[in-house]
């Protein structure tokens, strides 16, 4: 009896290792939503879970186009800069309408997409580099463009931020339309699987003639994009274009939502809804100690130890 | 400006036309872009130092030069730590926060005399530099992943203990800590002396000691140096626990030098101290580097830093736009040269 127990244990650890890689981000959030359901006064109302849909869809958004980097065994450090700059430039060209705009900053954003693809593809450069050096740069940028923050009276813009639709805000509307695109093209399209034999390996890929190069580089171009589309949004809801604090640190909470989901840092695999649950986890931990007046240097710790623990978790998965 | 003549060693070892193939002329080759790969740093500092200083009046001055050296250490004592880490193959990017938490700690610490002082920040950042080596050696964990946590972990411990970054501690005057920081010996900054020990040091330690040989060979080739018998885990952790330490170090000399443990220190100081560390020569890949060559790249990055202000007219987010593309180009430049070599 104590034999038979002592040799199952060891297959019943590795099964709910498993389940926690698979699932261990939904248990979570689904934790933190029973407890605050449980300990925080006014939790369930329909305003709290706006506004913290509202504060993590830009998250989500960045991350999503972050999953796909990663997903190619690259990353982009310089998300936050390319909010920065969509912000200043939005700023800049908002006075010949919106959509002319939103244009520009399309094409600012691909051009620095397109150098970090460029530098990672045919140059050969480590992604970690590459994005560090378009980082600097870019956050520069935007502060030449516009040294300081500047309020913007627009109505198409101040109805980007805050309309909403049958009482959901187009923010929520867009990151759920834009994960669920990510989501098909990754499983669903011929891309998406280059992208994730890319991630599994480069040379086998290569040697399969697939068009690794043309693949990285479009990778790098929706990541700057997605991250463009996130500053236009955070400009619009801020009603003020922010370039010296905007996006700042974006790129780690980006990472932390994409590790926490289960999208390993090796390449090769994708898992968009993991994403999502993992942005909306750190979300919701950072309210629920906010709530209850925690200072926010115990947020910081709190998520050092998730993303640890997450990653820990996800350890074996690299090794099968 | 400074962005053009940053362009002359990638020209010279880019564009380089393949005239003669023979076997002499590819040995020369290699040993020219051997050569541009550990000196170019070198060369565009002491062009861009010279052209800045013919430039404007104020930029070869002994206080200008000495504004700039002690500016320069503590990041160069960071770029230290940095450099063995990635030698190794791996990153760490908790030292900006560990630079913050250690002159928080140092001014906490310095009511209870300087060894308290200097010992507080060295001990707790040390021992979260174990805590890296550990979770990346023993638990195989990305370091690039455990150093972002160990950065958010490190920050909101520094917040925790100066009231979310309200409290900012003092560090009185006349006392060692303050001498340390603020004094100077030879006319020249303390802060100065100690990082260029601290250099001599380390390249003896790199070039010289077994562990050094440790370091190389871990980054060169892990599973080669597990082969030979070189203990890889141990070499990890000490190369985190030495980069968590001169954080701290460097921490607590910025906060004597300014009298007081500043909270918002450090943001971005990792990123500040790679891209030193790459623009001195250092591979990201790992198995090759030196210590010289980060010391150079931190001086560039400040001598840059220092010409954008002389200008005046720019304001600093130029230094931003021109700090990126010239790690850019760096990195650029080192890629062709590491394929160029590759291929001979």
């Amino acid at each position: 009896m104590a034999e038979a127990a002592l040799r199952t244990a060891p297959l019943d650890r590795t099964r709910v290792l498993q389940w926690l890689q698979t699932y261990g981000v939904y248990a979570g959030v689904a934790l933190l939503l029973v407890v605050n359901i449980v300990i925080t006064p006014y939790f369930l109302s329909a305003e709290n879970f706006r506004t913290q849909a509202v504060q993590v869809a830009p998250v989500i958004i960045v991350a999503i186009g972050m999953t796909l980097v990663i997903g190619t065994e690259g990353i982009d450090l310089s998300v936050g800069a390319v909010m920065a700059l969509a912000a200043s430039v939005t700023a800049l060209y908002l006075g010949y309408g919106l959509l002319p705009a939103l244009l520009v900053v399309a094409v600012f954003a691909a051009a620095i997409g397109l150098a970090n693809g460029a530098l990672v593809a045919l140059v050969g450069v480590q992604p970690i580099v590459a994005t560090l050096a378009l980082m600097v740069g870019g956050r520069g940028l935007a502060l030449v463009l516009l040294p300081q923050l500047e309020d913007l009276r627009n109505p198409g813009l101040a109805s980007l931020g805050s309309g909403d639709v049958l009482g959901v805000p187009y923010l929520i509307l867009i990151a759920a339309a834009l994960a669920l695109l990510a989501a098909f093209v990754v499983r669903r399209t011929t891309f998406g699987r280059q992208l994730l034999a890319i991630g599994d390996s480069r040379p086998a890929a290569q040697l399969a003639g697939l068009p690794v190069r043309r693949v990285l580089i479009i990778v790098y171009v929706l990541c700057a994009l997605l991250a463009a589309v996130a500053g236009v949004l955070a400009t619009a809801r801020l009603q003020a274009s922010d370039p010296t604090s905007l996006g700042n640190l974006m790129e780690l909470s980006a990472i932390t939502a994409v590790v926490v989901g289960g999208t390993p840092l090796t390449g090769g695999r994708v898992n968009i809804a993991g994403t999502v649950a993992g942005a909306v986890l750190i979300q919701l931990l950072t309210a629920t100690l906010i709530k209850h007046d925690l200072p926010p240097s115990w947020t910081q710790i709190a998520q050092a130890i998730v993303i640890v623990c997450a990653v820990y978790a996800a350890r074996g998965r690299g090794k099968r | 400006m400074t962005a053009t003549k940053t362009d002359a060693p990638v020209t010279a070892a880019g564009g380089g036309p393949p005239k003669d193939t023979g076997p002499e002329g590819a040995a020369r080759k290699e040993r020219l872009s051997g050569l541009v790969q550990q000196h170019g740093a070198l060369a565009v500092l002491v062009i861009v130092s010279l052209v800045a200083s013919f430039s404007f009046d104020s930029f070869a001055t002994g206080d200008n030069v000495g504004n700039m050296a002690t500016s320069s250490a503590f990041l160069a004592i960071v770029a230290l730590g940095m450099t063995f880490v990635i030698i190794t193959g791996g990153i760490d990017l908790s030292v900006g926060s560990l630079f913050a938490l250690g002159g928080v700690l140092a001014a906490w610490g310095s009511r209870h005399g300087t060894p308290v002082a200097l010992l507080l920040p060295l001990v707790v950042c040390g021992g979260i530099g174990v805590v890296n080596g550990l979770l990346v050696a023993r638990s195989r964990l990305a370091p690039f992943i455990v150093t972002l946590a160990a950065m958010l972990g490190a920050r909101g411990l520094m917040l925790a203990l100066t009231d979310e970054g309200a409290e900012t501690y003092l560090i009185g005057k006349g006392s060692f800590l303050a001498e340390l920081g603020q004094g100077t010996t030879l006319g020249i900054g303390n802060p100065v002396w100690i990082t260029l020990a601290l250099f001599a040091a380390g390249a003896v330690v790199l070039r010289r000691t077994r562990f050094g040989q440790h370091v190389y060979a871990v980054g060169g080739n892990e599973d080669a140096a597990a082969l030979m018998g070189a203990p890889v885990a141990r070499t990890k952790i000490l190369v985190y626990t030495l980069s968590g330490l001169l954080a701290g170090l460097a921490g607590a000399l910025n906060a004597a030098w300014l009298a007081s443990g500043v909270t918002i220190l450090g943001n971005g100081m990792e990123l500040e101290a790679i891209s030193a560390v790459v623009i001195g020569g250092t591979l990201l890949t790992g198995g090759l580097g030196f210590v010289s060559g980060s010391l150079v790249g931190v001086l560039l990055l400040k001598v840059i830093q220092n010409i954008i202000n002389q200008i005046g007219s720019l304001d600093s987010s130029y230094q931003q736009v021109v700090s990126g593309a010239f790690l850019a180009v760096v990195v650029v430049a080192q890629t062709w040269l590491g394929r160029r070599r590759r291929l001979l």
